[in-house]
């Protein structure tokens, strides 16, 4: 058996991204994410970053740089709605890692863009994937508020996070009633006596040196999620303390409340409709792994939207950074348990942006859009498709990777018909 | 329908014959009656040890004492009809038929005769692949729901515990079994955890409902053992008793060898001495399974994940006598896809897991298509009771890799890789793992192509038997753990 390593030929000939954010896109199948739907051998035409055109007559303009699709999929670049990227670079080692803080005694003021690398080394395999743009998330540490999280490109560029300090990341679940001293109560009884302390701040703490929950510095912090200026992503899988979660946003008046987890949402899903909270669930969670997600179930998503929640996907059961590329496999099944296409890839991409109040500029193709674009060569959602190019910002990006350089190495040598790589 | 669906999968269990409306009694020989039971417990009882003597009078303990009792479930004759089928072997045929009779596969072919009474199946735009074989599984022994009472997977007690059989920790209403089933799991190899050195033996089990382990092992399926290199070892024991460092693994794998080198040695002179009165060796739980091994009776798994880490263990295998039949995980077999062909080990791996420890780091999406095309054994394992669910999907991913690299790999040897390859690894090739005639009927119609995201499971056949139908929730297993839970009689 030969190798042909013609794919790396053509990566290096596009590894030079280009400078100009002028790029025509054309001969492909468009989805738009869009009222337009699908586009049939469509272009789109990117001028200075933005979409400025899309349709299927289209003309590349004059000295603008062109990526045939090839009768390929052309597609928004994916946005991945919870990840660690930027944060972690090996599970096990942890002076790889800046996920969570468990000796620290901040808790609201925990900012990621603080820790977040653009060079890790697993940004690379997202865009190779097809992300163009995630949510990193905090872990929690020895409190149940684990700190703010931040958007992000997988450009790998100096700028790529974009948006710091845009949600706040709680946990309620089963972890976070451990977190919190051993019950849910204590959980519940933490967060409450935390918002107290946002919303008397700065005044308790003139009268008062501490806070009934967290100190001044992060009751600061929490300031913003208190009066839902950001949301509250709140990590909670089982049926009643989803309930819980809807009861609270609602007492609440202000609070965005978004669901991270979700492994019972379905049960509650007119609740969470009829409460406009979105939902970012994993949708291969199918076990009773816990007595926490007792009813988890392949075609929960397909029924939240049925219901018409807001729903995005994630990668957590096979994790946040090395397999955040993993996010299309876990669309494709949900449409394989019910879901509609259509909405199985909004949930990895248009719909992210728009839980994260970015959805009129990422996410879809349009005009005025950011000009975050993939060329597929087959059906995003199908396993073995893969990605040809992808433009962030209208920047043709590099496909390059430590992983494609290993594979590069070692599968040349079958090509000449060695044995391995020796050295 | 929820409590509907649960009476009929006990019916299921108890074999009455509402499983595919089958008319033939259950086959019941190769069960033990309770009476035939009773009288070998009593003559056990009463002749103390002389069952574990053998017709010269010399010590001779039972290699199989907690013996398989499965007996297939009641099957029809079924002819699939115009599916495309790949055999499992590398095969792919178009608007091809396949008859089961008797639990076995008969015949693979076109425009097949339909026996009287059969049972046909449309398989017209399906698809036809043998059971989906895991490798690798911690079903039973690390059950759903995780909790610390079902922890039963690492004997974290001390590096050497050859001793301790998988099988023995297995709880048979795991529901992912159930879920296993229904991403087309006929078989799976349930072994003990990677903390230790020697972690114990493995079992490879069919995958149906059953009250007892034994009447989930496959019949004449040889053991496993597991053994574990690298960081997961000197993790557990590194603050501890050691090893500490990859040197210590190494000198704790050869001190229990050469121990097992010389209690096999101990036995084989008090056999060949041929003297019923002289004392026997002492026997010892650990040994007796790596003087298995050093028999050929006993398949050596192994987890593994560098190349420089699996050459070692190569070495240290033709040092004491015995095979590496498999490494698993093994990350970085890519890089030494040469050495694993030349001494007949094969590679089970992931499609894309890595990154979680520094000896994954290395792991890259084209490992299997690599390792393959080097012409060694290559192929998929799940470790996860979510993966083991599409392992079919795992194995697209990696071809998908594979082919963008360039590497010509049939859809025929893809499927391979979580079939024919799956049973070689275990030992079990003979018996499942392809469509040839006379091997089980072990067989998965799926609505669509295997390779596709979107392909399920339309029906699951184990020896012939339909044990999982999406069209019919009373046709598959529901476990004792899911009655009158949130979650029961949903997959």
């Amino acid at each position: 058996m030969r190798a042909y390593i013609s794919a790396f030929a053509l990566a290096a000939a596009a590894t030079a991204p280009a400078l100009a954010q002028d790029l025509a896109v054309t001969n492909g199948r468009i989805v738009t994410n869009t009222e337009a739907g699908v586009i049939e051998n469509g272009t789109v035409i990117i001028r200075g970053g933005e979409i400025a055109e899309i349709g299927a007559d289209l003309e590349a303009p004059a000295g603008f740089e062109v990526i045939d699709a090839d009768g390929g999929w052309i597609t928004p670049g994916l946005f991945h709605p919870h990840t660690q990227l930027g944060l972690i670079e090996v599970g096990l080692e942890a002076n790889t890692s800046d996920t969570a803080a468990n000796e620290a005694s901040f808790t609201a003021s925990i900012d990621v863009a603080d820790a977040f690398n653009p060079n890790g080394a697993h940004i690379p395999e997202a865009r190779q994937g097809g992300i163009t743009r995630f949510a990193v998330y905090p872990s929690t540490g020895p409190a149940i508020i684990g700190g703010r999280g931040a958007l992000a490109d997988t450009s790998g560029a100096e700028d790529s996070l974009f948006a710091a300090r845009e949600f706040l990341f709680v946990d309620m679940s089963q972890s976070g009633a451990n977190t919190a001293g051993g019950s849910r109560a204590a959980a519940w009884a933490f967060l409450r006596a935390a918002f107290e302390d946002a919303r008397f701040y700065p005044g308790r703490f003139m009268s008062h040196h501490e806070g009934d929950a967290i100190n001044r510095f992060d009751a600061a912090a929490l300031v913003d999620a208190s009066r839902g200026e950001i949301p509250i992503v709140m990590q909670v899988e089982r049926a009643a303390d989803i309930r819980r979660a809807i009861a609270f946003a609602d007492a609440n008046n202000a609070l965005r409340l978004i669901v991270s987890g979700g492994g019972e949402a379905w049960m509650v899903a007119d609740e969470l409709a009829e409460a406009g909270i979105p939902v970012i669930l994993d949708p291969l969670r199918n076990l009773p792994a816990s007595f926490d997600v007792l009813a988890a179930r392949l075609d929960g998503p397909a029924r939240l939207h049925a219901a018409g929640v807001q729903t995005a996907y994630t990668t957590v059961s096979a994790d946040l950074y090395f397999n955040v590329r993993l996010l299309r496999q876990h669309a494709g099944n949900a449409v394989a348990h019910g879901a509609e296409w259509e909405d199985a890839f909004r949930a990895i991409s248009l719909t992210p942006a728009e839980i994260y109040g970015v959805g009129e500029t990422y996410g879809a193709l349009a005009e005025g859009y950011a000009g975050d674009v993939v060329v597929w060569d087959g059906d995003p959602l199908e396993v073995l498709s893969g990605v040809r190019a992808v433009a962030i910002g209208g920047e043709v990006q590099d496909l390059t990777s430590r992983q494609a350089l290993l594979a590069e190495r070692y599968a040349e040598e079958i090509a000449n018909g060695e044995y391995g790589y020796r050295h | 329908m929820a409590a509907g669906a649960a009476v009929t999968a006990l019916a299921l269990a108890a074999c009455d014959g509402t499983n595919g409306a089958s008319t033939e009694p259950a086959e019941d020989t190769a069960r033990e009656t309770s009476q035939e039971r009773a009288e070998r417990r009593a003559e056990a009882r009463d002749n103390g040890n002389a069952r574990d003597r053998d017709e010269n009078g010399l010590v001779r303990y039972a290699a199989d004492p907690y013996p398989s009792t499965y007996a297939p479930f009641p099957s029809d004759t079924v002819l699939i009809r115009g599916a495309t089928v790949f055999d499992g072997v590398g095969g792919e045929m178009e608007n091809a038929d396949v008859l089961m009779q008797d639990g076995r596969i008969a015949l693979v072919g076109a425009d097949l005769a339909l026996p009287e009474g059969a049972t046909e199946v449309d398989g017209t735009g399906r698809y036809v692949t043998p059971g989906v074989i895991d490798v690798h599984s911690h079903l039973g022994v690390g059950a759903s729901p995780s909790t610390r009472a079902h922890s039963d997977v690492n004997e974290a007690v001390s590096p050497v515990t050859a001793e301790v059989w998988a099988e023995h920790g297995v709880w048979p209403q795991d529901p992912g079994f159930d879920h296993a089933l229904a991403g087309g799991i006929t078989t799976l190899h349930i072994l003990p955890g990677s903390a230790n050195l020697f972690g114990g033996r493995g079992v490879t089990l069919r995958n149906v409902p059953s009250r007892t382990v034994q009447g989930m092992k496959f019949p004449d399926a040889p053991y496993g053992l597991k053994m574990a290199c690298g960081e997961n070892p000197k993790r557990v024991y590194g603050q501890r008793s050691g090893p500490a460092t990859r040197m210590g693994n190494m000198a704790g794998y050869r001190e229990a060898w050469q121990r097992a080198v010389e209690y096999r040695n101990s036995w084989n002179r008090y056999w060949d001495a041929g003297d019923a009165d002289a004392t026997a060796p002492t026997r010892n739980f650990e040994l007796d399974t790596l003087m298995g091994v050093l028999d050929g009776e006993i398949l050596i798994q192994m987890h593994c994940y560098r190349a420089d880490e699996m050459a070692l263990i190569l070495d240290m295998s033709e040092e004491f006598g015995y095979h590496v039949h498999t490494f698993h995980h093994a990350v970085e077999a890519y890089k030494i896809g040469d050495l694993l062909r030349e001494s007949d080990t094969c590679a089970a791996v992931w499609a894309d897991w890595g990154g979680f420890k520094m000896e994954a780091y290395d792991s890259i999406q084209e490992n299997l298509p690599i390792t393959h095309s080097y012409g060694a054994c290559a192929l998929i394992h799940s470790d996860d009771a979510l993966g083991i669910q599409r392992l079919n999907q795992e194995v697209a991913k990696a071809l998908g890799a594979g082919r963008r690299l360039g590497l010509e790999i049939t859809d025929g040897e893809a499927v391979s890789w979580f079939t024919g390859n799956a049973a070689r690894a275990l030992g079990i090739e003979d018996e499942t793992g392809s469509l040839e005639p006379g091997r089980r009927a072990d067989v998965v119609i799926w609505s669509d192509h295997p390779l596709s995201t979107y392909a399920v499971a339309d029906q699951v056949y184990i020896d012939g038997a339909l044990m999982f139908d999406r069209a019919d929730p009373a046709v598959r297993p529901v476990s004792d753990f899911r009655l009158g839970q949130p979650g029961q009689g949903v997959q």
